[in-house]
């Protein structure tokens, strides 16, 4: 057997410098510009987690000031949703790995890709600049009257900086969605896509038609702020309550910009590590697509209890359920996938059995809160926070790291260590339910959310949840070491180092600068394992 | 190590078991189906497991009687649990005909409940056992939203218009009350204890009142408001009678239809522009600023006790300072 080498030309060594780096078009590169970026975030907004779950250990609010806790749970939010979830698998791995998926070179703006990600940083700075100059406090949802009138922390600089963030996501959702029209190598079919590619091009859409209304809407909290309008101040003949509705009709649509591309990866992970084609692929593909239309039409199940007619609540429950089941369908095809397969049991598919296990108690638990009867009870209860973490941390981060864990050798050209990679998997899922499950039995014992003091008799849930939050800190801080520790003394992996089907591994690890050495040509479907000789390096 | 704590909240009022059975229901339908799926990967992961990396799976590429399956199936179950859940979810927002009202505003970090007799209370609710009561409420600042989780019912307390939740308490004693919307600093402090007695000693408990009843309170503010020289009871004002108006449907300006609720009165006095009945001129001013959400439901209050002893109209009859409750 021939150990594989480096390959002498990499998009890693063909140019050296900061200036190379960023100025770069190259979209592997503006991937690794993106991590960066999500994972300075991803640590801030772990830290207030950790400052919110120290508090409350205890029932009385002896850690933080009031005013400093409500930052610190506003701030983990902000930090979380617009700079981590949202760009995680899109702009890290889907910039990284979609044109080398689709066989092309680049994406089809790479300029406006490169300004994307200084969008990006910009909004980032706004952002953490609030944060540093005395933070905010408003909860991440922004909720009026008040951010509006109030809050009196730095609301308009958060506001301005998510708005320009907004503009980042827009570019992007553009950029993929020209690309995977225009740029797909000869051969390769819309129904020869791997998976991932379809979950992109469905967030693609949700991105781009659904981030210029929030950020209209925060727009609109920065001019009623700043200049006094009164679009949602009763006083004033304006309505809070359009508020909600505005910002919901992004914000959950954006819950499926967080969670489809993960589920994407799941599906290119499954099929990899069952050494299968996805089980009813086009049923797969197409939950995507009816779970990116569908999420625009279940926006006011957040305002169940926010004075709308019982009527429309009663619709948009019927609409909640509607977009429960293409999930379930895809839940369904992933276990089905790995019947009859040959598993092997490698890091990547440690993190996707513990997404299954999670996005299954997340999304399941979302039929409690669709329920009309029940949600009344449940909203805004720490029920709805241990439901939104499970799809989130449980569904969204889970398939990141599966993906992350998945693509590092393509990425880097070298091998992380198996067992660390289990472990850490292992430690995210033990940690995890730990921390949030005990969270579900709080809410329904009606524990509100955002509560810096709470009655006694609920300590012991809250303190099994801040042990597990630990647990789950070990986990998410493993991969750094290992993950580095790789770079510079991991085993070299060659091009294919898990024997997957996918244009993206038939060129090099790292690729090269213009991804392969000449135009490639597909010729067969998806997910062809049982067509192929499988070595393993 | 649980022995003590609760797993699930005191049930004290009529709609809690209907709640309860609901959650216990969808339960038991996704712990089935979480469990069967968890298993299913399971099995297939121990039993067909690789580690050589090098073996391919079989060559399947779906089914599609199996994808009819798992999703009309689920489809069928769900919307199952949806009829279910949206009919204890109307028993939970449709009060029945007959309650006891009690007025709250919400503002930042503090609950005011105004009993009709008079008797107002801060961060505490007595209420009786055994009847239904409705608490109509409004926001003076930012949300908050009206929370009791023995009886499981909660609405957002919105500024500029009325909310209001039901309950038919079961037990006595004392119970949380929480601010469920997030509303600032002392958000988790804007908590209380509702407190359930037997009729009788409820009854004690409102006999120690202090205050004037609700609606004299709105008799006087609607003679220093001067709301008297144009609303006559006999309908020769410059606005329309409001004897007997209460719970009625109003025919306004350009053939529109109103139900003269809380809402539409609220409304009629801080905004009066917005709804004209029909054949009345667009005369009466605003009394933003100038009344507050208090005596907001004070006048309320006092023209449906107007509603209730001067039908039918035209009626002669002074307006009585009888508080006319059941």
């Amino acid at each position: 057997m021939i150990t594989p080498t480096l390959p002498p030309v990499t998009y890693l060594n063909h140019k050296y410098g900061v200036m190379s780096w960023l100025l770069t078009k190259d979209h592997k590169r503006i991937g690794i510009l993106y991590m960066v970026v999500v994972t300075i975030a991803f640590m801030l907004g772990g830290v207030f987690a950790a400052g919110v779950r120290l508090e409350l250990t205890t029932p009385q609010g002896d850690v933080w000031s009031a005013d400093t806790y409500n930052k610190l749970f506003t701030m983990h939010g902000i930090a979380m949703v617009f700079f981590v979830l949202i760009p995680a698998v899109p702009a890290i791995l889907g910039n990284f790995i979609l044109p080398l998926m689709i066989g092309a070179k680049d994406v089809a703006f790479p300029k406006i890709n490169l300004i994307s990600w200084y969008v990006f940083v910009i909004g980032f700075i706004f952002t953490v600049g609030a944060m540093v100059f005395g933070g905010v406090d408003t909860g991440w949802t922004f909720y009026v009257p008040y951010s509006s009138s109030a809050s009196n922390t730095n609301v308009l600089m958060t506001g301005i900086g998510v708005f320009i963030t907004g503009f980042s996501s827009i570019l992007t959702g553009v950029n993929f969605m020209v690309t995977i029209h225009r740029m797909r190598a000869p051969g390769l079919t819309w129904f020869r896509l791997p998976l991932l590619v379809w979950a992109l091009y469905a967030t693609s859409f949700v991105q781009v038609l659904g981030t210029p209304v929030v950020a209209i809407t925060l727009f609109m909290v920065v001019l009623e702020r700043g200049l006094g309008f009164g679009i949602f101040n009763p006083a004033l003949g304006g309505d809070p309550v359009l508020f909600q509705h505005l910002f919901w009709f992004y914000s959950h649509p954006a819950v499926y910009i967080m969670i489809l591309p993960p589920m994407g990866v799941i599906s290119e992970v499954i099929a990899c590590f069952s050494r299968k084609s996805v089980f009813g692929y086009s049923f797969v593909a197409f939950s995507s697509v009816a779970i990116a239309l569908f999420g625009f039409m279940v926006w006011a199940h957040h305002l169940f209890v926010a004075g709308i007619s019982p009527y429309s609540a009663m619709v948009f429950s019927l609409l909640s359920y509607a977009v429960a089941i293409p999930s379930a369908v895809k839940t369904f095809n992933w276990a089905a996938t790995m019947h009859r397969g040959a598993i092997w049991w490698k890091t990547p598919m440690f993190f996707v059995f513990g997404f299954m296990g999670l996005f299954l108690v997340g999304g399941l638990t979302g039929l409690f809160l669709a329920a009309l009867g029940l949600d009344v009870h449940l909203h805004d209860t720490y029920f709805v926070v241990a439901h939104f973490h499970y799809i989130m941390v449980g569904g969204a981060i889970m398939g990141y790291f599966a993906g992350l864990h998945y693509y590092w050798p393509k990425m880097t050209g070298r091998m992380y260590s198996d067992i660390l990679g289990k472990l850490s998997a292992l430690l995210i899922f033990v940690g995890f339910n730990l921390t949030f499950f005990p969270q579900f039995i709080l809410g329904y014992l009606g524990m509100p959310r955002r509560y810096h003091v709470y009655p006694d008799e609920w300590q012991v849930f809250n303190v099994l949840s801040s042990a597990g939050a630990s647990v789950l800190a070990v986990g998410y801080v493993l991969p750094v070491f290992y993950l580095m520790y790789s770079l510079f003394k991991g085993e070299v992996a060659g091009a294919n180092p898990w024997g997957a089907t996918g244009l993206e591994w038939t060129t090099q690890s790292p690729p090269l600068p213009e991804n392969f050495p000449g135009q490639p040509i597909v010729e067969e479907e998806a997910y062809d394992y049982h067509k192929r000789e499988i070595k393993v390096a | 190590m649980l022995s003590g704590i609760p797993l699930f909240p005191v049930q004290a009022s009529t709609v809690a078991p209907d709640v309860d059975r609901l959650y216990f229901l969808i339960i038991a339908v996704t712990s089935f189906f979480a469990i069967a799926t968890v298993i299913a990967v399971a099995i297939f992961a121990i039993k067909y497991r690789d580690d050589s990396g090098e073996k391919v799976g079989a060559q399947i590429h779906g089914s599609i009687p199996l994808e009819l399956a798992w999703s009309v199936i689920p489809f069928i179950i769900s919307m199952g649990i949806f009829v279910y859940a949206t009919v204890v979810f109307f028993e939970i927002v449709r009060p029945p005909a007959e309650t006891m009202e009690i007025y709250s505003t919400g503002k930042r970090w503090m609950w005011r409940f105004q009993h009709v007799d008079g008797k107002s209370e801060i961060n505490e609710l007595h209420v009786p056992k055994g009847r239904p009561v409705r608490v109509t409420f409004t926001s003076e600042d930012v949300l908050h939203s009206l929370y009791f989780p023995a009886f499981r019912v909660k609405a957002d307390a919105i500024p500029g218009r009325y909310s209001s939740v039901w309950f038919e308490a079961t037990e006595t004693g004392e119970f949380h009350l929480f601010c469920a919307e997030y509303c600032g600093t002392k958000h988790s402090g804007m908590i209380g204890k509702v407190v359930v007695m037997e009729p009788s000693a409820y009854q004690a408990w409102l006999s120690g009142s202090d205050g004037q009843p609700l609606a004299v309170r709105g008799q006087q503010l609607f003679q220093q408001l001067a709301c008297v020289t144009c609303h006559l009871d006999d309908n020769t004002g410059r606005g329309p009678s409001l004897a007997g108006l209460f719970g009625t449907t109003v025919e306004l300006e350009g053939g529109a239809k109103a139900t003269a609720d809380d809402s539409y009165i609220r409304e009629s006095i801080l905004t009066p522009q917005m709804k004209i009945v029909d054949g009345y001129q667009r005369l009466m001013p605003t009394f933003q600023g100038q009344v507050n959400e208090e005596g907001v439901m004070g006048l309320i209050e006092f023209i449906k006790s107007k509603a209730a002893t001067a039908r039918p109209r035209p009626a002669a009859a002074q307006p009585t300072a009888a508080p006319a409750r059941p």
